[in-house]
């Protein structure tokens, strides 16, 4: 997979053992590590507030040292997964295996299975930092859960014995500083079209017995310009389910029609048994609902004397780029300029991801750079010009670059020390509103000091 | 234990230095007994949780250098909460006069599965000069990964190559994660890479200048120097280049936690020829008299310090009175690193708070100075008495969560982001200040002290709170004793019941 492999300045994600926030994702699961002792530490560092049931710095750890390098730590392994069961209340264990445990080649998967074959739920993945970014592990540590987990409840639930149930694979936990709200807005959604939805992370997911129910499903949805495809491909292979898939973050009210209207089709072509005269109403009602406010709006953004951003960069990954691009355009009036892919997406995808933007506007063409190497892409915006005002839409990094530049900011992104988000979502209807709110009441801040 | 050698390329680590241990469970007497007659053993863990990392510590002394650039060399992910440091720089830098601060410059080599076969050093030495091209950088540091150390990459080669050809110094620092149990290590790390590569050879004396190691707190020595007519220089963070270089040429040298800084100020006395002060950092009444007359000596004014003193005496001791009365038969426990822990308890002793417990992060047996008045936990037993359910916890949460609920004292005092949470969710009022000065002198006493009532009664939320807590730890685990997953029991105060594996 040809993707980026050189240095970066002011990461804007983390490495593969970052996906254990995946499994903290999952309520009452606990990621162990058979790491170095910064891992976890690390990766509630950056994604900060993120240490969920039983995470981040406090996830079980076999703390590899110099000795553990030598000889291995297999052995070490072994006690804490069986003391985690004395001390932690969990549902499901996930061993992650950081750099040391890679390098050194531990045999993770013989000790595990010593645990799963005595009945536990206990899933292992490899991880170590140097294989890939944690956009790329997600898609491994939920088939490993598929496979080593969901894969033992298949005689009572049956491959898509629920047509009119899908299994949602959108946000990243974490990586997507929304990815709550977002999947709360999806399943509100994808139920109001008349669909069942196990959204498998967060506090709407039902926890290990909605993972055990994934073969069920009639079909899955993708939201995702390429992370996470690897896990909706492979439940195609493994049940038989089709996907439905919607390459970008859909943000307002343009996209999440047609992501909703794309949904039923797809539903409905796959003998899912819902009312379309239902999802109908309930789409145009959303719309309705939706418009109302635009209209109120409409005359402040077309009046207010004082100045409002007339431009934007956006520093994201590509399903958000994308997304919010379009939006931006359509729904706001901004006109994105410069924009980057900060996931270092791998360069199969990049083609379609160039298509869907394009398709934005007939009149436009909006310079998209893939770079995972954002200190990059921060030159590149230190050295453009634009006329009238402007914001930056990133991750905390990029708070002072648009100081310097004397433009607006509003955090995004991760990591973002600046920002505190909690079940805000931006995906959606009322997302959407939600992002024009944030945009123009930071430009409204700035005004009368 | 070993003294500081500058000739090695990588810092020794604590456990061998200072025999440091992370482990522990008893009481602070015996912990410091035990520690000053060499009879002390570090113990294993069958149950742990992320113990956390050197590099970080390394990172914070690097990357809050005014014109540094740092390169972690290794997978992205390392390099990912480094972001925190860009927050602490731009935010505090207000305390320091910086009056322009510049992001910090943060890279990593980004190594791969490739990588890791091959080396990693062509990443390394690409990744130097694009920083050189990228950045007004005046030093650029390398942090060792345990990726890039277990690949065995010859780090220093590199830097030092680059470092004719770029002309201006490369330090490597190594300061992966698997070498050291205790995380301090990677503070030594760093000041030893300074200490190398920066610190030059003194070319005048500087009888003005005392140099303060410490993180990125208030500017409270200028003040307590003015008398002295002296200045401090802070180190390493908001330091430039510049400042380091001439290190060398000061006074004295003090530090705001002797476990910090105690690498960098024996090596700045024992190959630089600055004294550093024979006693620990000033906190308490007792020690922050003991510390004015050390300087005072050292700086041949015994006068101005007893005049200090008695200045300070007059001015703050009603104050702290009346605070002392207030908080009579206050139990408190405190949770941090050593030694601010030790100094948070010491604040604690001169309140008159009954400090019921404690998790200390790690314990060394003997800081590098190899002088025993630097112990802050010995000055504690001396001054205020000892401390019962003295632990060694090495920032084990589950560990933690079982001592202090079955304390429940009054207030949980905190040195270390995360462990608050745990005060709160047994309704216990938290503090935890960031500010390592903050508690320092007569004036921290009362800072603190105040800080201290004011939680205590603000006690609403964290009622609330404890009612809709959600714990993750079994009733089984709080019921037994927080040393059970002690595999020997050298530190253990006697055999843990049942077995350890099942």
């Amino acid at each position: 997979m040809a993707e980026y492999m050189g240095l970066i300045e002011q990461p804007r994600f983390s490495c593969a053992i970052g996906a254990l926030q995946s499994v903290v994702a999952i309520p009452r699961a606990v990621p162990i590590l058979h790491s170095g002792p910064g891992c976890g530490d690390m990766v509630k560092g950056f994604y900060e507030r993120s240490r969920g049931y039983a995470g981040g710095d406090t996830s079980p750890c076999t703390n590899f040292t110099e000795r553990d390098v030598v000889f291995g730590g297999t052995g070490k392994l072994r006690k804490i997964i069986a003391n985690t069961y004395k001390v932690l209340d969990t549902d499901l264990q996930v061993v992650l295996t950081g750099c040391t445990g890679g390098i050194v080649g531990d045999d993770i998967d013989s000790v595990v299975s010593e645990f799963s074959d005595a009945g536990k739920p206990i899933v292992s993945v490899d991880t170590p930092g140097f294989k890939c970014n944690n956009y790329v592990s997600h898609s491994h540590v939920v088939n490993a859960i598929i496979d080593q987990y969901v894969s033992l409840y298949e005689e009572e639930n049956e491959p898509k014995s629920e047509p009119a149930t899908v299994n949602l694979f959108a946000s990243l936990p974490y990586q997507d500083p929304f990815w709550k709200g977002n999947i709360r807005e999806y399943k509100r959604l994808l139920e109001g079209i008349g669909l069942k939805v196990n959204v498998l992370f967060g506090p709407e997911s039902g926890g290990v017995k909605e993972w055990q129910t994934i073969p069920r499903a009639g079909f899955n949805i993708l939201v995702s310009p390429w992370y996470g495809k690897p896990i909706a491909d492979h439940l195609k292979t493994l049940y038989g389910q089709d996907y439905y898939w919607f390459h970008s973050v859909p943000i307002g009210a343009n996209e999440t029609e047609k992501f909703l209207r794309g949904a039923l089709d797809f539903a409905l072509s796959h003998n899912a048994g819902i009312s379309k005269k239902k999802a109908e109403s309930f789409i145009q009602h959303e719309i309705d609902a939706y418009y109302e406010e635009i209209d109120n709006l409409a005359t402040f953004l077309l009046e207010f004397r004082y100045g409002l951003p007339s431009y934007a960069h956006i520093l994201h990954d590509s399903g958000y780029v994308v997304g919010m691009s379009k939006f931006l355009l359509h729904e706001t009036g901004v006109v994105p300029k410069e924009v980057f892919a900060t996931d270092n997406v791998p360069e199969k995808y990049r083609e379609d991801i160039l298509n869907d933007l394009k398709s934005t506007s007939s009149k436009r063409k909006i310079p998209l750079f893939f770079e995972a190497d954002a200190g990059k892409a921060q030159e590149i915006i230190r050295e453009t010009e634009h006329k009238g005002n402007g914001i930056i839409l990133g991750s905390g990094w990029d708070k002072k670059l648009a100081n310097e530049k004397e433009m607006g900011f509003l955090s995004v992104a991760v990591p973002s020390p600046v920002r505190l988000v909690l079940t805000t979502n931006y995906a959606g209807f009322s997302g959407g509103l939600r992002l024009i709110e944030d945009i123009y009441g930071k430009a409204l801040d700035g005004y009368v000091k | 234990m070993s003294k500081p050698n500058l000739s090695l390329p990588a810092v020794e680590i604590r456990e061998i230095r200072t025999g440091s241990i992370t482990a522990f469970d008893g009481e602070a007497k015996e912990l410091v007994s035990r520690a000053h007659n060499g009879t002390l053993k570090d113990v294993e863990r069958s149950f742990q949780q992320c113990a956390g990392c050197s590099i970080t510590k390394a990172a914070c002394m690097t990357v809050l250098i005014q014109d540094a650039a740092v390169i972690e060399h290794g997978p992205v992910g390392c390099s990912t909460c480094l972001h925190e440091y860009n927050f602490t720089y731009l935010v505090n830098s207000g305390l320091r006069g910086v009056e322009t601060p510049l992001t910090r410059r943060v890279f990593s080599t980004n190594l791969r599965e490739k990588d890791t076969v091959y080396g990693g050093l062509t990443k390394l030495e690409k990744t130097i000069r694009e920083v050189k091209e990228r950045t007004d950088a005046n030093v650029i540091f390398v942090l060792s990964t345990c990726a890039a150390a277990i690949i065995g990459d010859d780090v220093e080669s590199v830097c030092d190559e680059l470092e004719d050809e770029l002309g201006i110094p490369i330090v490597p620092i190594v300061c992966e994660g698997f070498r050291s149990r205790v995380w301090t290590t990677g503070f030594d790390a760093a000041y030893h890479g300074i200490a190398r590569k920066l610190i030059n050879k003194p070319s005048s004396q500087n009888t003005d200048t005392i140099n303060v190691i410490n993180f990125w707190g208030s500017d409270r020595f200028s003040d307590w120097f003015a008398p002295f007519g002296c200045k401090p220089r802070y180190i390493t963070p908001f330091s430039t280049l510049k400042d380091l270089n001439h290190a060398s040429e000061a006074v004295a040298t003090v530090q705001a936690c002797s476990t910090l800084g105690s690498y960098l100020a024996a090596v700045l006395e024992q190959d630089f020829g600055v004294p550093e002060i024979e006693t620990a950092p000033p906190y308490g009444i007792v020690q922050t008299d003991r510390w004015f007359r050390a300087l005072g000596k050292l700086l041949g004014k015994e006068d101005i310090a007893e005049q200090v003193i008695k200045e300070k005496k007059d001015k703050y001791l009603p104050r702290i009175n009346e605070l002392k009365e207030k908080l009579k038969g206050k139990t408190a426990y405190v949770t941090g690193g050593a030694a601010h822990g030790h100094a948070l308890l010491s604040v604690l002793g001169e309140l008159g708070i009954n400090a019921v417990g404690a998790s200390i992060f790690h314990h060394d047996s003997l800081f590098d100075s190899g002088r025993l008045e630097n112990d802050q936990l010995n000055q504690r037993v001396e001054d205020y008495g000892n401390v019962r359910n003295y632990r060694v916890c090495s920032k084990q949460e589950y560990e933690l969560a079982n001592s202090l609920g079955k304390l429940h004292p009054d207030i949980l005092l905190s040195r270390h982001g995360g462990m608050t949470l745990w005060g709160a969710k047994y309704g216990i009022p938290s503090l935890l200040v960031g500010d390592e000065h903050y508690s320092m002198g007569y004036e921290g006493i009362i800072d603190y002290g105040e800080r201290i009532l004011e939680t205590i009664e603000n006690d609403e939320f964290v009622k609330n709170l404890q009612k809709h807590a959600v714990n993750p730890y079994t009733k089984w685990w709080l019921m037994q004793r927080p040393d059970y997953f002690f595999e020997n029991k050298e530190n253990k105060e006697s055999k843990a019941e049942g077995e350890v594996n099942g």
